[in-house]
């Protein structure tokens, strides 16, 4: 059974008491409503202690209404989608929510870690860098794991995240950021003129500080008002209002991120909702209203449970109708505050005291205090608190020296800072501003003008104004006509405040940065030690470390240093604020690239068809290919791949190659261009014929290779390897476009639009004049070695016939457009049925290829020239190519460079493995004597053992000679023969046969 | 961050690739000092702070390199013409 919720108000607040939520803190059940916060309903039902302190395990109630919160941080969820750190103020209320306090143990009443507190004295500024230093060895095992256990935040969830993440891109001409007052008046102003406004708020209700204060506007009750703005924007079709959206960060040319919480206030998401949605959002002006974060004062025990901001008393007493407590009083040093507390009072809240540390307070204020018998301390301090959970309060004023207050919860304000954060984003520093005694924005970034208490106005009357203002301003920049907009009346209200940071008299530990537990005396030690300049007590201390950065902290740390060096606040300087605004959760900067979604899988047009052949898939950069076809009864890939072999070898074999790059090149200048990206010569190609081509960087290096035929005398397609296809098309693009423009030539990638099936073996001419149309010769003599024709098959299917060779066999590509190409793999296989044709896959390909001595992706590495792989002997003497220059460095044409050549291991039943280094005999195994590695390696069908590629010193003229394959990796040693780079049919008969 | 390409009009940086100095000339190949000419073209950069002249390869879009003239500090753009408009006098701002 719920009890009641003991601490509602009878009457008012925004939130909705005919629906009653469920939801449990520490395993015990409590309710609220809709329209809570997490943290006002935990308040709601009288529980003020939520945590414990990160550093000392102090008990730590709820500090703030909003997102600067840095005490009330609890686990959210479980499992998978367990949430730690999640700020209780900011955490909407759903039915069935379960919350758990963290860093505490056995439990948050009674938490053993506790005792730090004792040993506080020694956990002082700078504990860690001064205790842990010696011995080294001792971080990993003893001093880490120790801090990490006991200064903890919450436990990551466990197991994978259930939920969905999306990214989003949306433009808009105004974005206006955060939708108090300044910003709804911003947008409403900008959203009259026709422009496209965004108006985005991290809270589910618009309103801020309209919603959490006693005002009247234009006749109508603050939130009243608010409430019917929105209404009005959210009635405009050129005004989109995004609640539960945090823009956390301003780049470049405009560009915001944004968080939206899309189902963060359901249990689960709804379904097909994600949980988060990462919005870029492009504006081409944005107004920043995003208010102002009150700052405490700093005295002895200010971390009690019950002392809190005293904004936040108000937001709990009127939005939420909450009272924090029974016996509340006010520290503060504004008016500001001294008018909330009246309000807060007259909304039901029992405030017995007020202590101002001025003297002099409008009387005006006094006198409706003291009529409503509020005893008022003026010239006045707080100077101790006790309790576990505050019960009573020390005051001290000259007037009337010391006295005990039965006081649980004390609201403590020391004026506003503006949420200066989004104007940082580009280097911009905030400016101390003597008059309102806070930083306000500096330079801010291209297009962003900043409006309302952001900006240091705090007056809600100047407020409204500047935020109608800056709207307009903005739309009217954009050229919309801007119609006159009447600002709605409201009272004036004094801004009155005495600068007071710290009561360094009194007693017991002053918290400074509460979440990682930042003390007045720790600021001291910082100075002490010569930590003076913000940056420097920044990071010696940890103040404004955590994970609230400082929002509470940080101008008051600076002040305290500013106030023991003697400097002005001015001259002490502030810290800036980088992205993101406020935690940004990593699955939303995933978004669906995560898993097997992380990065898209390209299918090749036979896919289907060899996943029914029992294919076993690679992925082979984007693409997923064939790698073998195991049949029943073998027992491993290889022999597998040894059966593949032999057949394409005696029979015929296919296999899809359409994941080469392909680029189809037009224009009456395609030969010179050729030549010129090519170290051979593709000019004096004859109509029909393809060539073999190797294309170098700028710096000398093999870039990549390929076969590029001649179809037309003014129309080349060229083949690249699979992984550099975009990066040779985009190669070939920068040659044309920046370094020969005067070339007529167009480029086309085509990799798409053509399937390609490669066909070997001795047969393969018999099985490709089965599939081609009646009229197609293929004959030796129409179509020979390295000839390129197009034609039709399987009844008038458009095709190009290339025959080319890869794996040494009498071969053909067949290209057909790209959804045929299933078709022909399986008009493939019934043409050769009766040789056994037989599908293949990559490694296949690739023990063919080895035994042939072809070059592929290990030896095309980057990392060698042309001369490495021995195909020195193509580049063309009579011409400039790209790379041509800086090939010719001495280092880069030294014959004692590591050059390609074959390999077979003296003992022949030894397996040979890629990586391993070559050693000369008797040599020693250091770099020193290292002379090269084997790039590629396979079991040989053929030989019937293992053979390998590699570079090694000196090359082709070490054949004979022989060298250890030393690999340390498998602790394997032994002897290898040096063979010329091409283990079967040297001469090449094969595939003119 | 975002750049004006000519053909598609404003669009985000993530569908650019980038190069780099587009103020580099490549050099006479059959100069007498064209290896050391290369050098510097392929290997020296300036690395200034602030107007930058680079190429920008609109991968994702039109294919069209750009020469782009970005302050480095700010990321602020002021030109970005394409490669075949771009060598009139007005094009080579550095």
């Amino acid at each position: 059974m719920s009890r009641a919720q003991r601490n509602r108000l009878e009457a008012g607040g925004l939130v909705d008491r005919s629906q009653v939520l469920d939801f449990s803190f520490d395993g015990k059940r409590y309710r609220g409503h809709a329209g809570d916060t997490l943290a006002s309903a935990l308040l709601a039902n009288g529980v003020r202690l939520v945590g414990r302190s990160f550093k000392y395990h102090r008990p730590r109630g709820i500090f703030s209404a909003g997102a600067e919160e840095p005490s009330a941080l609890v686990e959210l969820r479980d499992g998978g989608r367990r949430e730690p750190n999640t700020r209780a103020t900011v955490a909407e209320l759903y039915d069935g929510l379960e919350a758990t306090s963290q860093n505490r143990w056995p439990s948050l009443g009674l938490d053993v870690l506790s005792m730090n507190r004792l040993v506080a004295p020694f956990l002082g500024a700078g504990f860690y860098y001064k205790t842990f230093m010696w011995p080294a060895k001792a971080w990993e095992k003893l001093y880490e794991p120790f801090i990490r256990r006991a200064a903890g935040l919450g436990r990551a969830a466990e197991g994978t995240d259930p939920d969905h993440y999306e990214k989003a891109t949306t433009f808009c001409d105004v974005l206006v950021i955060g939708a108090g007052p300044a910003g709804l008046m911003a947008a409403l102003a900008a959203g009259r003129t026709g422009a496209r406004v965004i108006l985005a708020d991290e809270d589910f209700l618009p309103g801020g500080r309209l919603n959490a204060e006693v005002h009247e506007i234009g006749g109508q009750q603050g939130a009243a008002y608010a409430a019917h703005v929105a209404a009005e924007l959210a009635s405009l079709p050129n005004v989109r209002v995004m609640t539960r959206t945090t823009v956390f960060g301003v780049y470049d040319g405009g560009t915001y991120g944004a968080l939206e919480k899309v189902n963060d206030h359901l249990r689960v998401p709804s379904p097909f909702q994600p949980r988060h949605r990462f919005w870029r959002i492009v504006a081409r002006r944005a107004v920043l209203a995003a208010g102002a974060t009150e700052r405490p004062i700093v005295f002895g025990g200010n971390d009690r449970p019950g002392v809190m901001l005293a904004g936040a008393v108000g937001t709990y007493v009127q939005r939420f109708a909450v009272r924090p407590g029974r016996h509340v009083a006010l520290f503060a040093n504004n008016d500001a505050a001294w008018r909330g507390m009246l309000a807060a009072q007259a909304a039901g809240a029992n405030v017995e005291a007020i202590v101002d540390v001025r003297g002099d307070v409008a009387s005006v204020l006094t006198e409706a205090a003291k009529a409503k018998d509020i005893r008022v301390f003026t010239g006045a301090r707080v100077i101790a608190t006790h309790g576990k959970k505050l019960r009573t309060i020390d005051v001290a004023s000259a007037e009337r020296g010391h006295e005990r207050l039965y006081i649980d919860t004390l609201a403590v304000s020391g004026g506003w800072s503006p949420a200066v954060h989004l104007t940082c984003h580009h280097g911009g520093r905030p400016v101390w501003n003597e008059a309102v005694a806070a930083f306000v924005p500096g330079a801010t970034p291209p297009g962003l003008s900043v409006a309302g208490a952001a900006n240091g106005s705090f007056a809600l009357g100047a407020i409204l104004k500047e935020g109608a203002q800056q709207g307009a301003e903005a739309a009217e920049a954009l050229g919309f006509p801007v119609p006159p907009l009447d600002v709605p009346h409201t009272s004036e209200e004094s801004t009155a405040l005495q600068p007071f940071w710290h009561v360094a008299d009194s007693k017991g530990a002053a918290f400074v940065d509460l979440q990682n537990d930042v003390t007045a005396k720790d600021v001291g030690i910082a100075h002490r030690e010569g930590f003076r300049s913000v940056e420097h007590l920044k990071r010696y201390t940890t103040l404004g470390m955590a994970t609230d950065q400082g929002r509470t902290s940080n101008v008051t740390g600076l002040a305290i240093m500013a106030e023991l060096t003697g400097a002005s606040i001015a001259e002490t300087g502030t810290t800036i604020f980088r992205p993101p605004y406020t935690p940004v959760s990593l699955g939303a900067l995933a978004g669906h690239h995560r898993g097997k979604d992380f990065r898209p899988v390209r299918l090749t047009p036979t896919h289907e068809w060899a996943a029914k052949l029992g294919a076993v898939f690679v992925e082979t950069g984007p693409w997923l290919r064939a790698q073998y076809f195991p049949r029943k009864g073998e027992k491993d890939w290889l022999e597998t791949v040894t059966r593949e072999v032999k057949a394409v070898r005696s029979s015929v074999g296919l296999i899809d190659v359409s994941t080469f790059g392909k680029i189809d090149l037009q224009g009456p200048d395609v030969g010179t261009f050729l030549d010129r990206v090519y170290i051979n010569t593709f000019s004096t190609l004859a109509v029909g014929k393809a060539r073999y081509g190797v294309m170098l960087r700028e710096d000398g290096m093999v870039m990549d290779d390929g076969t590029t035929a001649r179809l037309a005398p003014e129309h080349y397609v060229m083949t690249t390897t699979t992984a550099n296809a975009a990066k040779v098309y985009q190669h070939l693009e920068f040659c044309l476009q920046v370094l020969w423009p005067e070339l007529d030539v167009s480029l086309a990638s085509v990799s798409e639009h053509w399937a390609q099936i490669a066909i070997a073996g001795p047969v393969a001419r018999t099985v490709l004049s089965r599939v081609v149309d009646k009229d197609v010769d293929v004959s030796d003599a129409a179509l020979p070695f390295m000839g390129a024709i197009e034609g039709t098959v399987m009844g008038g299917v458009k095709a190009r016939l290339f025959r080319l060779s890869f794996s040494g066999e009498l071969g053909y590509e067949i290209a057909v457009p790209a959804r045929q190409g299933a078709k022909l793999a399986q008009a493939l296989m019934e043409a050769g049925h009766e040789y056994g044709i037989t599908p293949y896959g990559t490694e296949a390909l690739g023990v063919m290829r080895i035994e042939k001595g072809h070059v592929s992706g290990n030896e095309l590495s980057g990392q060698t020239t042309a001369g490495d792989l021995g195909l020195g002997r193509m580049a063309s003497p009579k011409k400039d190519y790209i790379g041509r220059v800086m090939a010719g460095r001495a280092g880069l044409i030294d014959p004692d460079r590591p050059s390609l050549v074959g390999f077979k291991p003296a003992d022949r039943t030894k397996r040979l493995r890629a990586g391993a280094h070559f050693l000369g005999l008797g040599a020693p195994a250091d770099m020193a004597h290292d002379e090269g590695y084997m790039t590629s390696v396979a079991y040989s069908p053929h030989l019937g053992h293992w053979i390998g590629l590699g570079l090694l010193k000196g090359g082709a003229k070490r054949v004979g000679d022989r060298v250890r394959a030393y690999d340390p990796v498998r602790g394997e040693e032994f002897e290898l023969e040096v063979c010329a780079p091409g283990f079967i049919d040297p001469q090449g008969e094969r595939l003119r046969g | 961050m975002r750049i004006p390409c000519p053909y598609c009009g404003e669009r985000d940086a993530h569908e650019f690739a980038y190069l780099g100095d587009a103020t580099l000339t490549r050099p006479d190949p059959a100069a007498e000092d064209a290896e050391a000419r290369f050098h510097d073209y392929v290997y020296l950069r300036d690395n200034p702070a602030g107007a930058h002249v680079e190429w920008w390869y609109h991968a994702n879009g039109c294919r069209q390199w750009l020469k782009v003239e970005r302050d480095t500090r700010t990321h602020a753009i002021a030109a970005a013409r394409a490669a075949r408009e771009a060598d009139t006098p007005a094009g080579d701002a550095a």
